[in-house]
């Protein structure tokens, strides 16, 4: 179980890996995640489930090297195993006609946000995707992104590709141009902080999918519980998407630095 | 309870009859409890070594011969999974303790583990004869099928009970806590081919994740399970039933029953302020992070705070193990927080006493009503709401009640909440023709443990809310003898 299909570096810090999961291949939906763990003394780390192929029985999932445990899920190698994988885990995304949806994705949160830009594209949505990282080397996905977008913008913070700014001002251009009925945001807590005050102030309705610390993934501890519109929630089985504009985010942000 | 028939036949047999003579229940009766041998409360609190260390062989011999060998063994209703036990305590008095261990298999899936962790003071024990009649110590049931177990074990020749011919009938289990193993357990000894499904990534359940090394080494856990494994249950680890595989994949793979104990994980928090402050956690977050990822070992990936000024909020026995862990794992305060008396805790009064001999401070009568935390959102203080008690409630309990105005304010760097479990949600949400309660208990016939989908049994905490590990055990055989009776036509 569990055999590592295929790997593809994205960049130094991005690694795209193929996986062998057939059970998880067969029930995830766009919007569910895993739990990885890695070694007999790893920790379990959540991935958001990029894409899958039920027939081939594999998933996808894209890592960014961001400290211990990533890096050495970033080692493995084609057939070598994942110790374990556990999934899919959370609420799948709301998928159906909203009219026009923009993606906003920022860093590795296009991987996840592939397949909710797939499946609301396929749902008859007119598709805008705003793509952002902090230069060309870290966007990831253009292609497929593409290819179930009406329209793709790209915003990198050195201007190295796309527009020069950050994420919001792609957003804000959207907005300002014409309707739009749902915004999703997938990215560093602090992007989607900014991203959701933009719309926020448009009156865009706004989903964010958020990326708490996690330790079991199945709601038996409350590690990465955040507080939307005032009641505590647990991310891994209320969300991980919610109405960004109900989300504390400055707690959120407090709390991911818990073991800081 | 298992036939007087089957009970009295056993009793009748030879050398049971003279070992009976050999002593006079006078003299039996006479002789006082062996105390268990434990790590001095100095040294164990700094170490996860067990505390409990247990009895040698002239010792389990000598607190044996306390029991008198009932006509009618009332200390069996005391059971959940009714133990022969005069039979097995009997067998360590003639010195034959593989015998022993062979008797406590009969009817239960984990003794190494129930003989540390049952409340026998409520269970067995307090059913004995000489509670019940002579207003003296019971015979130490707990301690003796601790001993017979491990003695067992420890020889290397651990029995593997008989199974009956495969019937190919599919049973899938959901869940491999207590109330699942022992009804994979009873299962498999019946014929059936079990498999048992569980969502993290090692077996176990609570006495897994929750019941900490110094209660419950992890080893023992381990070979008791292997001892399944040897019969030939099937275990799938990292399988979520209802979302990896759903309740209509299960039927579609040929499983003709599914037992449900999928346990009460979901921890309850008190909605209070400050409650979302870096460094509270719930219980089960703080003993998944020690227990089962072994945070506190260096080499593990996992972080755990180790706090040096700990409160722990609530009185049951979760809470006993979070704060005696928080103590070893460095904890200069560790504080018991509770809005009752020390007389309506519901911890065992073993792990109290431990709890206590560690150096635990007990701030009964005291309710946490916010946190306040430091710039960098950590918490650092608590205020608590001083307590006293009011009329007994609908249980029988005395309410607390809150003493207006008089509040005081303890500095803390990590707390943990230990005020109770709900049910699971994974099951109730995901699957189909079940009855649930308000709560989120899955409801059943107190006789059978069937559901209303009459292929679906459950048990264990999923039925009751938070319950203890002998009474899951105790759901899992019901189960187990009401399908086998549903599915072979009685």
């Amino acid at each position: 179980m569990n055999k590592i299909i295929s790997k593809e570096n994205f960049s130094d810090k991005v690694v795209k890996f193929e996986i062998e999961a057939p059970l998880i291949a067969k029930s995830r939906k766009a919007g569910h995640f895993v739990m990885v763990r890695v070694g007999k003394k790893g920790e379990r780390v959540p991935y958001t489930i990029a894409s899958s192929d039920p027939i081939k029985g594999t998933i996808t999932l894209v890592i960014q090297r961001v400290g211990k445990s990533s890096e050495k899920v970033c080692q493995l190698e084609p057939g070598d195993y994942i110790t374990d994988l556990v999934g899919p885990l959370g609420k799948a995304t709301h998928i159906e006609n909203f009219g026009t949806v923009l993606c906003a994705g920022g860093g590795v949160g296009v991987a996840p946000m592939l397949p909710i830009i797939e499946a609301m594209k396929n749902a008859g949505n007119k598709v805008i995707t705003v793509l952002a990282a902090r230069n060309k080397d870290l966007i990831i996905l253009e292609d497929q992104v593409r290819k179930f977008s009406d329209e793709v913008i790209v915003m990198t913070d050195d201007g190295s590709y796309g527009q020069k700014g950050l994420i919001t001002a792609g957003v804000e251009q959207v907005i300002q141009r014409e309707p739009v009925n749902l915004c999703v945001t997938i990215g560093p807590a602090i992007m989607m902080k900014f991203v959701s005050e933009l719309t926020k102030k448009y009156n865009v309705p706004t989903v964010a999918s958020l990326n708490t610390i996690m330790v079991d993934g199945t709601g038996m501890c409350g590690a990465c519980r955040v507080t939307v519109g005032g009641v505590t929630k647990f991310v891994c089985v209320d969300g991980p998407e919610f109405d960004a504009h109900q989300v504390d985010f400055d707690e959120m942000l407090m709390r991911l630095r818990a073991y800081n | 309870m298992p036939t007087q028939e089957y009970l009295q036949a056993e009793r009748a047999q030879l050398w049971r009859e003279e070992l009976r003579k050999t002593i006079k229940n006078k003299e039996r009766t006479d002789r006082i409890r062996v105390k268990m041998p434990e790590v001095d409360a100095k040294i164990r609190s700094r170490t996860y070594d067990e505390v409990n260390m247990g009895l040698t062989p002239e010792q389990a011999q000598a607190e044996a011969q306390r029991c008198l060998d009932c006509v009618n063994p009332t200390c069996i209703t005391g059971c959940p999974v009714e133990i022969n036990i005069p039979k097995f305590i009997k067998n360590i008095e003639r010195g034959e303790f593989l015998e022993a261990a062979k008797a406590l298999k009969e009817t239960s899936a984990l003794p190494a583990v129930c003989g540390r962790v049952c409340p026998q003071e409520r269970q067995c024990e307090s059913q004995c004869f000489y509670t019940q009649k002579l207003g003296k110590e019971p015979v130490a049931i707990g301690h003796l099928e601790r001993f017979a177990a491990d003695f067992e074990r420890e020889s290397g020749n651990i029995s593997i009970p008989e199974i009956a011919a495969s019937n190919g009938i599919k049973i899938a289990v959901v869940g491999s806590g207590p109330a699942g193993l022992a009804f994979a357990g009873d299962m498999i000894k019946r014929g059936y081919d079990v498999t048992v499904f569980e969502a993290l990534h090692e077996l176990g359940g609570v006495l897994r994740y929750g019941i900490p090394e110094f209660r419950l080494p992890n080893d023992i856990v381990d070979i008791e399970i292997d001892v399944l494994k040897q019969m030939g249950v099937k275990f799938i680890t990292n399988c979520i039933i209802g979302k990896t595989i759903s309740q209509e994949d299960l039927k579609a793979d040929g499983y003709q029953g599914i037992f449900i104990g999928s346990g009460a994980g979901l921890p309850n928090f008190m909605n209070i302020p400050g409650e979302n402050l870096i460094g509270v956690m719930s219980c089960n977050e703080y003993l998944t992070r020690v227990n089962l990822m072994q945070a506190a070992d260096p080499e593990s990936d996992t972080p755990v705070q180790m706090g040096k000024k700990v409160a722990v909020i609530g009185g049951g026995n979760t809470a006993m193990d979070a704060v005696r862990t928080a103590r070893r794992l460095g904890a200069e305060k560790a504080m018991i927080v509770y809005r009752r008396s020390e007389e309506e805790m519901p911890a065992r009064v073993e792990e109290v006493k431990h709890a206590k001999e560690e150096g635990i401070e007990f701030l009964t009568l005291h309710n946490p009503i916010r946190y306040e935390g430091d710039e960098r959102g950590r918490v650092q203080r608590m205020v608590l709401q001083r307590m006293k008690l009011g009329e007994p409630d609908s249980s029988g309990r005395r309410k607390p009640v809150a003493i207006e105005g008089d509040t005081i304010s303890v500095d803390v760097d990590e707390v943990i909440v230990s005020v109770g479990v709900s049910p699971n949600p994974l099951i109730p949400s995901t699957f189909s023709g079940l009855e649930i309660t308000s709560w989120g208990t899955v409801v059943v016939n107190a006789d059978t443990m069937q559901t209303a989908d009459k292929a679906i049994f459950a048990g264990g905490d999923i039925v009751r809310g938070g319950a203890t590990v002998i009474l899951a055990m105790g759901d899992g055989r019901k189960a187990a003898k009401a399908m086998h009776a549903a599915m072979s036509g009685f």
